[in-house]
C-alpha cells in the first residue's frame, strides 16, 4: 500500500483540526472496508488516515423517544443489527445492516462510510432517505446539520469541505403506524452490488397513507430520492393501486445506466418491482406496529 | 525512512509486541512480521476471506484492517484454534468430511466457523451458508464446508 501516516484522535475536536491541518492530503478510516481497497489499488492518495473509531460520539447507538435514534458514523453493522431498539423501531435499517457484503464485512463496514463514500449502488442510503435521517457534520466553525439525501453529490463526491467530519446520523422517532423496508436485487444472495435497490417508508392513518417517502439505488448518480412517489400515496388508500401509481413514478424517475450489471430497461423495470415490494412489507410492518 | 509504529496486542492469547508501517495491514503483520502464515492473502481486497481472522470477538478480514488498528485488541488466527496438539472439531470435520481441496481458503472458512458455533451452537444451513457467504471455495464446491460445520456442530454439543 501507499506510504502515509496514522492518527487515532480521542476527540471530534482534535479529528477536525487534523483534517484541517492536512486538508485534501488527509482522508477518514472507519470501517475500512471502501478506503483501505482504494487507498491500496490507487484510485484514491492519502498522506494522513485519520481514524476516527474511537471518538466517543462516532461509535456510539443512543436512543430516546424526544430526540429518537443518533448512530455514530463509524458504529459497525454488526452493532446496528444486534441493538435492542433499532430491532424494535426500525426495521428497515436492519435490513440494511444486515445485507451489506457478508459476516466479516458487517464486523467493520458502517453507515457513516457507506454514506461519505457515496457510490451510486449504497444500500444504506436509500433507506436513510427514506427515514427523513440528516447528518451531524462538525467543522473548524462548529457544526452544521445536512439531509441525508442531498450529502452525495456525485459517485465518490460529498457535501464535506475539507476539514469536515460526519459525526453520526439522527433518525426522528418512528412516527405512530409506520414502517420501511429496503429491498435489493442482486445475481447472488450476498457479498454484491446492487443492480437495483429500493428504501421505502410510509406512515398509514386508518386505510389511507399519511406520508411516504421513496428513494432507489445504483440507478443514478448518487441514491434517488423520488420525492414524486411518495407524495402521490399522500392521502390515498393503502391498495395495490396506490402502491402500483408509486412504483410507476419510481420506474420513470430512475435515470440509470447500461453497465456489466444490468441494462437500463432491465433497472427501470427492477425500480417498479423493488418499490411495489417494499411499499408493501412496508406497509405490512405499519399495521404491526397497531 | 517511513516512521514505524509500536502496536502491543494479544494474538492467540499471547501479548505481543511489534513494530510496523501505518501502511502495512494486518494481514501483511500477520505472515510477514510475526510468522503467522496460517492466515492465507486471497484477493487483497476483503471478497475472498481467506485471510478472516477474529477481532475483538468479530470476524473481520484481516487485509481490509491496519496492523495499527490492533492495539489494544484480542485477535485469534487459525494457528489459534487448535489446542495444544489437539485439532478443534470443527479442524477435525473439515478433514473427515473431505471439505478441503487445495486448502488457500480453509483457515478462512475454519476462523469463520469457528465464531458463528461459538455464538450459535446449532446453526441452520442456511444460516451457516449466508455467515460463511464471505468466504469462497474454488474447489468444494461449498457442500462439503457446510456439512463440515454441522457435525462439528454436533460433535461439539455431544462434547458438552
Amino acid at each position: 500500500m501507499q506510504w502515509f501516516e496514522y492518527a487515532r484522535p480521542g476527540t471530534v475536536d482534535e479529528a477536525v483540526r487534523l483534517l484541517s491541518e492536512h486538508g485534501e492530503k488527509a482522508c477518514v478510516l472507519a470501517g475500512g472496508t471502501d478506503i483501505l481497497v482504494q487507498l491500496r489499488g490507487g484510485f484514491r492518495a492519502a498522506e494522513w488516515v485519520i481514524d476516527v473509531k474511537e471518538i466517543p460520539a462516532l461509535d456510539e447507538i443512543a436512543w430516546d423517544e424526544a430526540s429518537g435514534l443518533t448512530i455514530g458514523a463509524a458504529v459497525p453493522c454488526y452493532r446496528i443489527y444486534e441493538d435492542e431498539d433499532v430491532k424494535k423501531l426500525y426495521p428497515g435499517l436492519i435490513d440494511v445492516a444486515s445485507l451489506i457484503g457478508g459476516t466479516q464485512i458487517q464486523g467493520r463496514a458502517s453507515l457513516g462510510g457507506n454514506l461519505c463514500n457515496a457510490a451510486p449502488s449504497a444500500d444504506a442510503v436509500p433507506i436513510m432517505i427514506a427515514l427523513e435521517a440528516s447528518c451531524r457534520i462538525a467543522g473548524t466553525n462548529g457544526e452544521r446539520t445536512v439531509a441525508v439525501e442531498d450529502f452525495c453529490t456525485a459517485p465518490g463526491k460529498n457535501v464535506l469541505a475539507a476539514g469536515e467530519l460526519l459525526v453520526s446520523l439522527h433518525f426522528p422517532a418512528p412516527k405512530a403506524n409506520s414502517g420501511a423496508h429496503y429491498l435489493r436485487f442482486i445475481p447472488r444472495n450476498e457479498m454484491d452490488i446492487a443492480v437495483a435497490g429500493a428504501g421505502v417508508s410510509v406512515v398509514l392513518d386508518n386505510g389511507n397513507f399519511t406520508s411516504a417517502r421513496v428513494a432507489l439505488a445504483s440507478v443514478a448518480p448518487t441514491s434517488l430520492f423520488v420525492k414524486q412517489a411518495g407524495d402521490a400515496l399522500a392521502g390515498q388508500p393503502v391498495s395495490d393501486e396506490s402502491i402500483q401509481r408509486a412504483a410507476d413514478i419510481a420506474k420513470q424517475a430512475a435515470k440509470p445506466i447500461d453497465d456489466m450489471r444490468g441494462t437500463v430497461r432491465y433497472r427501470k423495470h427492477l425500480c417498479e418491482v423493488l418499490t411495489r415490494r417494499a411499499l408493501h412489507v412496508a406497509v405490512e410492518r405499519a399495521r404491526r406496529n397497531n | 525512512m517511513p516512521r514505524r509504529v509500536h502496536v502491543q496486542t494479544t494474538i492467540n492469547g499471547e501479548e505481543i509486541d511489534f513494530l510496523c508501517e501505518a501502511r502495512q495491514s494486518l494481514l501483511e503483520v500477520l505472515r510477514d512480521v510475526l510468522g503467522l502464515t496460517g492466515t492465507k492473502e486471497g484477493c487483497n481486497d476483503g471478497n475472498c476471506g481467506a485471510c478472516t481472522v477474529i477481532f475483538d470477538g468479530r470476524i473481520v478480514t484481516a487485509c481490509l484492517v491496519l496492523a495499527v488498528e490492533a492495539e489494544g485488541k484480542q485477535i485469534t488466527t487459525v494457528e489459534g484454534i487448535a489446542v495444544g496438539r489437539e485439532l478443534h472439531s470443527i479442524q477435525q470435520c473439515f478433514l473427515e468430511g473431505a471439505a478441503l481441496q487445495c486448502g488457500i481458503c480453509t483457515p478462512g472458512f475454519i476462523v469463520a466457523a469457528k465464531a458463528l458455533l461459538d455464538q450459535d451452537n446449532n446453526p441452520s444451513e442456511d444460516k451457516i451458508r449466508l455467515w460463511l457467504a464471505n468466504n469462497l471455495c474454488r474447489c468444494t464446491g461449498y457442500d462439503k464446508i457446510v456439512r463440515s460445520v454441522q457435525a462439528a456442530a454436533e460433535r461439539m454439543q455431544e462434547v458438552r
